[in-house]
C-alpha cells in the first residue's frame, strides 16, 4: 500500500491546487509552502518504504499491490519495488523535495506558481508510478503522465526558445512511446499477460525469437529517445536549456532514467533474444553518444547547453552498460542512473544559480574569476564538475568503471571484440570529459572578473544550500561507499538475467 | 597493523575535510597568530605528524618482522569481480609511506611560512592533506582499485595545488594540463587494471600476482603496457611528460611535495608493487627501458638549458625518475626503489630550498641569482648537499643509489638476465615465479639502457653544476637583500639535508645495493667530465650562463624538443575543431533531420487539407465525380 500512498499525497496535493486562491493558500509563498510540505510528506514516505524494504531479499519485488482493474482484458493495478526501482523511487522523492525547497525562495520568472505546483505533484506522481507499475498498461499510462506537466513547465515558465523546445520535447517523445506501446503490445499478445513480474521470470520463453527481435527494437528505440541515445537525443539539450531550473532538474535528475530503467525492467527481461541481437547495435550507438557527447560539450558556450550534452555522454555509458547484457554492465548502468542524477540534478541547481546571479549561462557573459566574486557557488560548482568527471571516491567514477568492466568481457553470446573498442573508446570519452569540464572551470572559475561585469552576486542563501548539501552529501556518500547502491542492485540484476 | 595504517592515511583525509570546512573558524575561535595558536596550521600539520608516527612505527614493525599483512575492510559485490576494499602492508609500502610522512610534513610546516599571509592557505593545506592521504592509499592499498582511487584523487589535488594562484591563466592552463595529460595515462591505467583484474579474477594486488602466471602472455603483455600508460602519466615519462615543467607555475613546496618527491614516484611505485606482471611481460619491461632512456637523456639535455631554476629541477625529475624506470626495466627493483627513496629526500630539500633562494630574490630566473652563497648559509649548505645527491658525488644519497642502478644495467647488458632479488623490498610471489628467476630484457635494450645511464650520470652532474654555480657564486645579479628567509622555511631544509646526506649508507644492508668498485668508478668519472666541463666554461666567465657554450641547440633544448608544439598541432587542435565539426553536424545535421521531419510531416498535412476548404461547391463536385466514377467502374467491370 505504501507505494499507493507515496502517490496518493502528491496527487490530493496537486487536486487542492484547484481551490480557487481566494479560498485557500493565498499567498505565492504559502502555495510554495504547501508544495514543499507535500513534497516533504512523500519523502518521508519514501523513506519509511525504504525502512520496511527487506534489503536481505533484494531480489524479491516487495510492498506490492495487486488489484484488478479491467479483468475483462485482464490488466491489473500492479504496484512494487524490489532493488532495482527502489533507488530510483527514492530519487524521485529526494530530487522533487529539493525542487520545491529550492523553489521556496527562487520562484522562477513566470508567475503562475499553483500551476507550477500542481504540475510538479502530478509529475512526481507519474515519476513513482513509472518506477514501481508492474503492469505493461500501467507503466505506460505512467510514463505518458509524465509528458504532459514537463511539457507545460517548459512551454510556461521556459527561456526564449521555449515553444520549439516544448514542442520538440513532446513530440520527439511521444514518438517514443507510441513505438514503446507497440513493442510491449507485441510481447503481451503474443505472451498472454500485461504481468512484467511473471512475463521476467518466463525469460522470454512462449515469446519467438522473430516477435522477441522485433519488440526488442521497437521498445528500444522508444526508451533510447528518453535516454537519449545517440543520434536521437536532439530534443534534450534544447528541452535542458529552456526549462526553468527545477525542469532541468528534473529533467536530468529522473525523467532521463525512465529511458534506462524500462531498458532495464521492461526491454531486456521481457525479450532476451530480442537484446542478444540489438546489444552490439545498442553498444555502438552508446559509445558515440559518449564521444559525441563529449566533442559537444567541447565547444559550447553556454552552461545549461554544456550540461545538457553531458548528459548524452552520461547516458552512453549506462546504456553501454546495459548493452553488455551482464550483471556488471547492468549493475553499472542502475549505478550511473543514480550518479547521474544526483550530479546532473546538482549541476542544474548551479546553474539556476549562475543564471539568478549574472542573468545569463552563457560563459563569455559570465567572465572568469568567480571563485574571488562567488567562492562558495564556484567551490560547489567545482566539486560537482569534478565528480561529473568521475573522480573516484565520488559517485560519477563508479558506473563508468564497471559499464567498462562489463564491455571488457561482455555477455557470452555477444562479439567480444567489438565490446573490447567500445571500452576503449569509452575511455577516450571519460578523458574527453575531463577535458570539457576543466575548461568550463578554466574559463568561469579561474582567472580575474572582467571589469564590466557585474558586482558580486548575493550570497548563497539558505535554501540554496538546502538544496545542494543532500546532493553533495550522497554523492560524497555513494562514491565513498559504493556498496550502499551496489549491494541493492546485485541481486536483482542476476535474477534478472536469468541467473541465482 | 592495518589499523595503523588505516590510521595514517585515515588521519590527513579527515584534517583535509576539517581545514576545507572550519579551518579559519577554528582560526578566529583559537584567535592567535603564533604557530601554536594558528587554526589552519595546527590542522594541517599535527594529522601529517601523527601519520608520521605511525608509519614509522609500522615501518619498524615490518622491520623487526618482515612478510606481508593484508586486511580487508568489505568486500563489494560488482556483478563481476569482486572489489576488496582492503590494505596491505609489507617492507616496500612501509619504507615507502614512511618517505611520504616525511616530505608531506616538512612540506606543510615549511608551508605554514612560505604561505603566510594567503588569503587561501587553509583550502590549500587541505588539499595537501587530502594529497597525503591518497598518496598513502596508494602506497598501502591491498586492492587496484583502491590503489586507482587514490592514484585518481592525487591527481586531481595536484590540479588545484598547481591551480592554486588562478587569478593567472598561465596557472590555470598549466593545471588543466596537467590533470589532463595524466588523466590521458590513466585512462589506459584503468583499463590496464580491468584486463588484470578479469584476468586474475581479483583485484588483490596478492592475488593477481600469484596468479600472474596462469594468464595467457598476450593479456599479461597487453595489461602491462596498458598500466605503463598510466604510469608514465604520472611519473612523466616521455612520451607523456609535458606536463611537469608547466607545473611548476604552483606554489614552491607543491612542486616539492607533488611534482618531485610522491606523487610522480608513485608510478614507478607501482611498477615496483606490481613487478611480477612486468616481470611476465618482457616486452612491456622492453619498452620501459626504451621510455626510460629517451626520458631520462632528453629531460637531462633540457634541464641543461633551462632558464628557471624550478624548470631545471623539473626536468631532472623527469630524468631522475626515467633512472629508476630504468633500473625496473633491468629487473633492479631495489635498486629503483632505493633512488625512489633517495629521490624523494634529495629533490624535495631542492625543491624547498629553492623555495629559500625564489622567497629571497624575488625571482625563479637564473639569470636574476648569483652570489648568494655568502648570505644564505644554510640554504647554500644544505642546497649543496642536494646537488651534490643529484650529481651522485660520494657518499651523498644519489650516489649509492644510482650506482647500484648502474650495476645492476651493466650486469644486464654483459651478462643478459636479471638480477634475484632478496634484502629490503623482496616480495613474496616475486620469488615463486616460473623460471625462478626474473627474465631480464632483451640484450640490445640492456645496453642501451646501460649507455644512456653512464651519459645521464654525465649531464647530470653537468647540469647540477651549472644551477649550483648560477646560484650561489658570482657576482649578485638582481637588488635584492640577500638573507635567510624566515627561520621555518630554513630549518625545515636544513632538516631535510640530512637524510639526502646520509640516506645511501643504508644501502649498506643489502648486497645487491652496495656500492661496486668498476661502476662506481665509472659513475665518478662521468660526473667529473661533465660537472668539470661546465665549471671550465663558467670559470672564463662567471657573469654569463654556462649553457650559452650549447650554441644554437640551445634553443631546442630549452623548449624541450618542441614536444609541446607538436602535441598542440597534432592532437589539440585537431581536437578542437572535431569539437565544431561535432557541434556543427548536430545543429546541421543531426537536429535539422529531425526538424525536417517535422517540417515534412506539416507539409503532407498542407497536401492533405487542400481538399478540405471548407468550399461546399468543391465538396458536392467531388461527391458528384465519385458516384460517377463508382458507376462507371461498376458498369464497365460488372
Amino acid at each position: 500500500m505504501i507505494f499507493v500512498w507515496m502517490m496518493a499525497i502528491p496527487l490530493c496535493g496537486a487536486l487542492a491546487m484547484l481551490v480557487p486562491a481566494d479560498r485557500f493558500l493565498r499567498t505565492d509563498f504559502a502555495v510554495r509552502a504547501f508544495g514543499t510540505g507535500v513534497s516533504a510528506a512523500t519523502l518521508l514516505v519514501a523513506v519509511s518504504a525504504m525502512t520496511a524494504f527487506d534489503f536481505g531479499d533484494t531480489s524479491r519485488t516487495q510492498l506490492q499491490v495487486n488489484e484488478a482493474w479491467a479483468p475483462s482484458i485482464g490488466l491489473r493495478f500492479h504496484l512494487g519495488a524490489d532493488g532495482i526501482s527502489l533507488p530510483l523511487v527514492v530519487l524521485t522523492a529526494l530530487l522533487t523535495f529539493l525542487c520545491f525547497l529550492y523553489t521556496l525562495r527562487h520562484p522562477p520568472a513566470g508567475g503562475r506558481i499553483r500551476l507550477l505546483t500542481a504540475l510538479l505533484l502530478v509529475l512526481e506522481v507519474g515519476l513513482i508510478g513509472t518506477f514501481t507499475a508492474l503492469d505493461l498498461v500501467l507503466f505506460f499510462v505512467f510514463f505518458e503522465t509524465v509528458l504532459i506537466p514537463m511539457y507545460v513547465v517548459i512551454m510556461l515558465w521556459g527561456g526564449d526558445g521555449r515553444r520549439a523546445a516544448a514542442s520538440k520535447f513532446i513530440l520527439y517523445t511521444l514518438l517514443g512511446s507510441g513505438l514503446v506501446l507497440a513493442g510491449m503490445l507485441l510481447v503481451a499478445v503474443n505472451a498472454g499477460t500485461l504481468d512484467m513480474v511473471q512475463l521476467a521470470a518466463r525469460h522470454g520463453s512462449g515469446v519467438s525469437r522473430g516477435v522477441q527481435i522485433t519488440a526488442f527494437a521497437l521498445m528500444g528505440i522508444g526508451f533510447a529517445v528518453k535516454a537519449p541515445m545517440w543520434p536521437l537525443h536532439t530534443w534534450l539539450p534544447d528541452a535542458h536549456t529552456e526549462a526553468p531550473t527545477v525542469g532541468s532538474v528534473l529533467l536530468a535528475g529522473v525523467l532521463l532514467k525512465m529511458g534506462t530503467y524500462g531498458l532495464v525492467r521492461v526491454a531486456l527481461p521481457l525479450t532476451p533474444d530480442g537484446a542478444r541481437v540489438w546489444a552490439p547495435w545498442l553498444g555502438l550507438l552508446a559509445v558515440i553518444g559518449i564521444v559525441y557527447g563529449a566533442l559537444a560539450c567541447l565547444a559550447q558556450r553556454d552552461l545549461k547547453r554544456m550540461i545538457a550534452y553531458s548528459s548524452v555522454g552520461h547516458m552512453g555509458f549506462v546504456l553501454l552498460g546495459i548493452a553488455t547484457l551482464t550483471p556488471v554492465g547492468i549493475d553499472a548502468a542502475l549505478f550511473g542512473n543514480i550518479a547521474h542524477g544526483l550530479i546532473t540534478g546538482l549541476l542544474f541547481f548551479l546553474a539556476g544559480a549562475v543564471k539568478d546571479r549574472w542573468g545569463s549561462t552563457d560563459m563569455d557573459a559570465v567572465g572568469g574569476g568567480m571563485l574571488g566574486t562567488a567562492p562558495r557557488l564556484a567551490s560547489v560548482l567545482t566539486f560537482a564538475s569534478v565528480a561529473s568527471l568521475g573522480l573516484p571516491g565520488l559517485a560519477g567514477f563508479w558506473g563508468e568503471m564497471l559499464a567498462m568492466t562489463g564491455a571488457y568481457r561482455p555477455d557470452a553470446d555477444l562479439p567480444r571484440g567489438a565490446f573490447v573498442t567500445f571500452m576503449a573508446v569509452a575511455g577516450i570519452g571519460a578523458l574527453l570529459t575531463a577535458g570539457y569540464f576543466l575548461r568550463m572551470l578554466a574559463k568561469i572559475t579561474h582567472g580575474t572578473r572582467p571589469a564590466a561585469a557585474a558586482d558580486r552576486g548575493p550570497a548563497v542563501s539558505a535554501q540554496e544550500y538546502a538544496a545542494w548539501v543532500p546532493l553533495i552529501a550522497l554523492t560524497l556518500l555513494v562514491g565513498l561507499w559504493p556498496k550502499t547502491l551496489l549491494d541493492v542492485t546485485a541481486a536483482p540484476v542476476r535474477a534478472l538475467l536469468g541467473g541465482g | 597493523m592495518i589499523w595503523l595504517a588505516s590510521l595514517a592515511i585515515l588521519l590527513p583525509f579527515l584534517a583535509a575535510f576539517g581545514g576545507m570546512l572550519g579551518g579559519p573558524s577554528l582560526g578566529r575561535l583559537l584567535g592567535g597568530r603564533s604557530a601554536l595558536r594558528d587554526g589552519p596550521a595546527l590542522i594541517a600539520c599535527a594529522p601529517v605528524a601523527v601519520s608520521l608516527v605511525l608509519a614509522a612505527v609500522v615501518a619498524f614493525v615490518v622491520w623487526q618482522d618482515p612478510g606481508e599483512r593484508t586486511g580487508t575492510l568489505t568486500v563489494i559485490d560488482t556483478g563481476s569481480v569482486p572489489i576488496r576494499v582492503g590494505l596491505q602492508v609489507d617492507g616496500l609500502s612501509a619504507v615507502v609511506a614512511l618517505m611520504v610522512c616525511c616530505v608531506a610534513l616538512a612540506v606543510q610546516v615549511y608551508s605554514v611560512a612560505y604561505m603566510d599571509g594567503d588569503r587561501r592557505y587553509s583550502s590549500y593545506a587541505a588539499f595537501i592533506s587530502l594529497f597525503t592521504a591518497a598518496m598513502l592509499l596508494v602506497v598501502f592499498a591491498g586492492d587496484l582499485l583502491v590503489l586507482y582511487a587514490g592514484w585518481e584523487v592525487m591527481g586531481i589535488c595536484s590540479y588545484f595545488l598547481i591551480g592554486h594562484r588562478w587569478e593567472e591563466r598561465a596557472n590555470s592552463r598549466a593545471a588543466v594540463k596537467a590533470f589532463l595529460v595524466t588523466r590521458l595515462g590513466d585512462a589506459g591505467f584503468l583499463i590496464g587494471i580491468i584486463v588484470l583484474g578479469l584476468g586474475a579474477r581479483t583485484f588483490e594486488i596478492h592475488g593477481v600476482l600469484s596468479r600472474v602466471w596462469t594468464m595467457p602472455d598476450a593479456t599479461l603483455t597487453a595489461a602491462a603496457l596498458l598500466l605503463l600508460a598510466g604510469v608514465a602519466g604520472k611519473s612523466a615519462q616521455f612520451p607523456l611528460h609535458t606536463w611537469l615543467p608547466d607545473a611548476m607555475a604552483g606554489p614552491t613546496p607543491i612542486s616539492a611535495l607533488i611534482h618531485a618527491a610522491t606523487m610522480v614516484a608513485a608510478g614507478m611505485y607501482v611498477v615496483a608493487r606490481l613487478y611480477g606482471v612486468f616481470a611476465a611481460a618482457p616486452g612491456a619491461l622492453a619498452v620501459l627501458g626504451v621510455v626510460a632512456v629517451v626520458s631520462m637523456v632528453g629531460a637531462a639535455l633540457a634541464a641543461l638549458a633551462q632558464d628557471d631554476l624550478k624548470r631545471v629541477l623539473a626536468y631532472s625529475t623527469i630524468s631522475q625518475l626515467a633512472v629508476m624506470g630504468a633500473a625496473l626495466a633491468v629487473g633492479a627493483k631495489s635498486a629503483a626503489v632505493f633512488h625512489l627513496l633517495a629521490h624523494g629526500a634529495f629533490k624535495a630539500l631542492l625543491f624547498l630550498a629553492a623555495g629559500c633562494v625564489i622567497a629571497t630574490t624575488g625571482s625563479a630566473l637564473l639569470a636574476n641569482h648569483g652570489g648568494l652563497r655568502r648570505g644564505m648559509p644554510v640554504t647554500f649548505w644544505s642546497m649543496t648537499a642536494g646537488f651534490a645527491a643529484l650529481a651522485g658525488v660520494p657518499p651523498f644519497s644519489g650516489w649509492f643509489s644510482k650506482d647500484s642502478v648502474i650495476e645492476a644495467a651493466q650486469h644486464a647488458a654483459l651478462h643478459g638476465g636479471g638480477t634475484t632479488e632478496a634484502g629490503w623490498f623482496a616480495y613474496a610471489p616475486l620469488n615463486s615465479t616460473r623460471h625462478g628467476e626474473i627474465t631480464g630484457p632483451p640484450g640490445g635494450v640492456a645496453w642501451l639502457v646501460y649507455l644512456g645511464l653512464l651519459l645521464t650520470v654525465a649531464l647530470t652532474a653537468a647540469y647540477a653544476m651549472r644551477a649550483w654555480l648560477m646560484v650561489f657564486f658570482g657576482e649578485p645579479r638582481g637588488t635584492y637583500e640577500i638573507r635567510e628567509p624566515s627561520r621555518i622555511m630554513t630549518w625545515t631544509v636544513a632538516a631535510l639535508a640530512v637524510p639526502a646526506a646520509v640516506l645511501g649508507f643504508f644501502g649498506l644492508g643489502a648486497s645487491e645495493l652496495r656500492p661496486h668498485p668498476g661502476p662506481a668508478l665509472l659513475g665518478i668519472g662521468l660526473a667529473i667530465l661533465g660537472a668539470g666541463t661546465v665549471f671550465l666554461v663558467w670559470n672564463r666567465d662567471p657573469a654569463s650562463d654556462p649553457a650559452a657554450g650549447l650554441g644554437p641547440v640551445r634553443r631546442v633544448f630549452a623548449r624541450g624538443f618542441y614536444v609541446d608544439e607538436l602535441y598542440a598541432m597534432a592532437i589539440v587542435r585537431p581536437v578542437q575543431a572535431l569539437a565544431r565539426g561535432v557541434v556543427r553536424f548536430d545543429r546541421r545535421g543531426v537536429d535539422a533531420a529531425v526538424v525536417a521531419s517535422g517540417r515534412g510531416a506539416r507539409r503532407l498535412g498542407g497536401l492533405l487539407r487542400i481538399p478540405q476548404n471548407g468550399n461546399p461547391q468543391t465538396y458536392l463536385t467531388g461527391l458528384l465525380a465519385g458516384v460517377v466514377a463508382i458507376t462507371a467502374l461498376a458498369v464497365i467491370f460488372r
